[in-house]
């Protein structure tokens, strides 16, 4: 199969370029990764990331034809036999398929991923029921990777300014968790034109998860707890 | 050029499930802790973790940690340090209880407590035919949730991370052996710095890369044990690997051991439930590594499935759709991706797979690493501590059950973070001095990569690695194959030393961090050959054609290989526990 992928390395190009690659593939190569693997077998100074190759540690995602997709659950046979491989759109590029991910973390890191709850903790778990603990289906099982983020028109714009759609997923996996104590807190911190309501609804961000996950599901969830809290 | 020196009260290096929790103690204990990983946090190993963790919470069945460290013992075949067993068993629910409060989302039973399910060799009652409910579960994604959940206070407790650094060599005084630093890589810019520490906390990993069929990510490549071997410390016990029995043929993604735990069994060609035949009571949910054996010699014996007859199927179809969905659903999505099969409807092919090495680095059960020295084959060695999968305190013995790998990674990383609060509250100097030459190793290493520009392939000598591994050191072993693996790996060992990388950037060489990562592959490697081509006997995950029988006799000590001329020695196991009376060896029988 052919593979043109984004090349750039700042140490020693002065713009980035394409560059083909003629991957040999068999039948034991099932996945974008596996071919991945054998162009850099090939040659070595391609750089991407990659580390579970199962699709659960989020590294090496990546815009495939045009797609924000992971390379290791990314079938071959569902692909076409010439791929074109861009780094994550939207984020500097270190070099080739490697891009900075600061901004998108910043964001994760500014809706306090973590449950607060300020009552002494009982000798044994504090008690959820099992309907409770079916909210956070959906929301939990995000892997940043940033594929939906990266997708985003929105966060494109304000990267600085706009949570985007993994930050306020996981956002409302906090809110939605009943163990969590600082609904008000948290609420007041996205009730902004720009960390919540740059959301346009344009649902990229579903379109391109990995895990099937809906950042817009919990982004209107977020909005319907704003009005209900003004109601 | 002098490299730039960074201070430090801790260095953890790794950011996995035992390192982030070592660097939780660390942060709220206030010392000034950084953790060092080759990738993001929540990118690290413990990510893959599905089934559970341990904790005899009796939740569902009535339960205590007795009858856990009984069954530990047991899965260990006896080779576990009996202390550190008790030790683990007895926080068990302490450190799984104060994951539940920092968020991690459990399952929940109907009354609100956290979800249990049977595993492999968990039992009731020191052995008996029931099986105790022990593992505490999200869903098939413990290890996701827990990393998360970790991550997550960290950053509340503001962890400082130095994200995509590699660490290189342990810096050693060469005084008395202390460990007062390490020299690592920032992947980013290339740089090479010295990390000054009065403690160090290795918690690198597991080396499973070390087969050509594993379960491991590309990143589990033994660093830490690289970096202890070339320190001149020991490793243990490197001949013990789990095969898991379920990775999914031809791919060796990890299909959870609670699939049978929520009722799916192995089947073979015949459609006949072959491990009632090798496991009358615990059948599918006999020990990992009963049933790898059980496995291979199904296929060996010509009842394999599929056209070439090199796997069997495991059948979760007679679940209820919903169950599967509920509890299993991220090994629906693995099957679906990996093996075009969905297990509502059709079985998954399957083989036992490498997945977890029980050997490692020696602690004791504070995480203070062990070496010999003068009278004592367990002298602390000064400023150097190791968790989880690279350490070998040893809990895991010959075999590790299921779900313990979790808690072990809960209980040694709190237990090595409160040691090291201990043990710098009790230093009255600042720093020591870091000693000439402290970086000359490691640099001799990235010179060497930066001028070669002809030799090896790195790829070339690493699949050539791991197809030795496989074909030399499997679940069944035999004389001639480990003896010529012996020779195979130590010529592997000399090529490695003349590898070269065409890439000389110094921004993101990922080359360059692959071909390092090598060197750390071949002492892993290396040590698992010589330490299995030695030990004449059968435990646990060793199983010698030539010596099919346990012989506590002769062989009821841990291996200690040494990388200076690939030397061994033993030392006894802790038959002792701290409280309970010793847990004799016995026939174990599943």
């Amino acid at each position: 199969m052919k593979l043109t992928i984004y090349r750039y390395d700042p140490d020693k190009d002065a713009k980035p370029y394409y560059q083909d690659y003629d991957v040999p593939v068999d039948s034991h190569d099932r996945m974008l990764l596996d071919a991945l693997v054998k162009a850099k077998a090939l040659d070595d100074s391609l750089a991407f990331r990659r580390s579970c190759r199962e699709g659960v540690c989020g590294s090496d995602a990546m815009n495939v034809n045009g797609k924000n997709r992971l390379a290791c659950i990314t079938k071959l046979a569902e692909l076409p036999d010439h791929v074109t491989l861009r780094p994550l759109p939207g984020l500097p590029v270190i070099r080739d398929l490697i891009v900075d991910m600061t901004q998108f973390f910043k964001q994760y890191h500014s809706i306090k991923p973590y449950v607060i709850n300020n009552d002494p903790p009982p000798e044994r778990e504090r008690l959820q029921s099992p309907e409770d603990r079916d909210h956070l289906n959906g929301l939990y099982e995000c892997i940043l990777c940033a594929c939906c983020s990266t997708s985003c028109p929105s966060f494109w714009w304000n990267p600085d300014k706009f949570v985007g759609p993994a930050g306020l997923l996981q956002a409302y996996r906090f809110l939605a968790d009943t163990r969590d104590q600082a609904t008000n807190e948290r609420l007041d911190d996205l009730n902004d034109p720009y960390r919540l309501f740059r959301c346009h609804t344009i649902m990229a961000c579903a379109d391109v998860c990995p895990k099937n996950l809906n950042p817009t599901k919990a982004i209107n969830h977020i909005k319907d707890l704003l009005v209900k809290r003004t109601v | 050029m002098a490299l730039t020196v960074r201070r430090f009260d801790a260095i953890v290096v790794g950011a996995g499930g035992s390192g982030m929790r070592a660097a939780l103690e660390l942060s709220r204990g206030s010392l000034k802790t950084a953790v060092l990983t080759k990738v993001f946090p929540t990118r690290s190993h413990t990510v893959a973790a599905q089934g559970g963790v341990a904790a005899p919470l009796g939740n569902s069945t009535e339960d205590n940690w007795h009858w856990h460290m009984y069954d530990t013992v047991k899965g260990a075949d006896y080779l576990g340090d009996q202390d550190a067993i008790e030790y683990m068993c007895r926080r068990a629910v302490e450190v799984v209880v104060e994951l539940e409060h920092m968020g991690m989302p459990f399952d929940r039973l109907e009354n609100g407590k956290i979800y249990q399910r049977p595993f492999g060799g968990h039992t009731q009652d020191y052995g008996s035919a029931k099986m105790a409910m022990r593992s505490c579960a999200a869903a098939d994604r413990t290890g996701h949730a827990m990393l998360h959940t970790l991550y997550q206070q960290n950053v509340r407790s503001n962890t400082q991370f130095l994200v995509e650094w590699m660490a290189l060599d342990l810096i050693r005084d060469p005084q008395d052996g202390a460990i007062v630093g390490v020299v690592a890589l920032e992947m980013e810019t290339g740089e090479i710095s010295i990390l000054q520490a009065k403690a160090v906390v290795l918690a690198t990993g597991g080396a499973g890369r070390i087969y050509w069929a594993s379960t491991n990510a590309f990143i589990n490549t033994g660093d830490g044990i690289g970096m202890a071997a070339r320190a001149g410390l020991p490793l243990q016990d490197m001949e013990f690997w789990q095969f898991h029995p379920t990775g999914v043929a031809g791919a060796g993604v990890l299909i959870t051991e609670g699939v049978r735990g929520e009722g799916g069994y192995l089947l073979n060609k015949n459609g006949e439930r072959f491990m009632e035949r090798y496991a009358p009571n615990a059948k599918d949910l006999a020990s990992r590594d009963v049933v790898s054996r059980a496995m291979t010699t199904e296929i060996k014996e010509g009842r394999g499935c599929g056209p070439h007859g090199d796997y069997l199927e495991l059948k979760l179809s007679h679940l209820k759709p919903e169950d599967i969905i509920k509890r299993l659903p991220g090994i629906r999505e693995i099957a679906i991706k990996f093996a075009n099969v969905d297990p509502i409807r059709d079985n998954i092919p399957v083989v036992p797979t490498v997945h977890y090495q029980m050997g490692g680095i020696p602690t004791n059960y504070m995480g203070q690493v062990v070496a010999p020295e003068g009278n004592s084959k367990e002298a602390i060695v000064p400023g150097l501590y190791a968790v989880g999968e690279c350490a070998c305190v040893s809990v895991h013995g010959a075999n590790r059950l299921g779900t313990n790998s979790l808690l072990d990674l809960l209980v040694f990383g709190k237990a090595a973070g409160e040691q090291v609060i201990k043990d710098i509250r009790g230093q009255p100097t600042p720093h020591r001095n870091l000693p000439k030459n402290a970086d000359e190793n490691s640099l001799t290493r990235i010179d060497r990569l930066n001028a070669a520009n002809g030799g090896e392939r790195v790829v070339d000598v690493l699949n050539d690695l791991r197809r030795t591994m496989q074909a030399h050191c499997g679940v069944f072993r035999f004389p001639d194959d480990l003896q010529k693996g012996v020779e195979k790996m130590k010529e592997i060992a000399e090529r490695s030393k003349r590898i070269f990388i065409a890439d000389k950037s110094k921004v993101y060489n990922t080359a360059r961090v692959e071909a390092l990562e090598l060197e750390n592959l071949v002492e892993t490697a290396l040590s698992t050959m010589v330490c299995a081509e030695a030990r004449k006997e059968s435990r646990g995950a060793q199983a010698r054609a030539d010596f099919p029988e346990r012989d506590d006799k002769n062989w009821m000590k841990h291996t200690l290989w040494y990388k200076e001329g690939n030397r061994l020695e033993y030392k006894p196991v802790h038959q002792r526990p701290l409280t309970v009376p010793t847990m004799e060896p016995k026939v174990r029988s599943y």
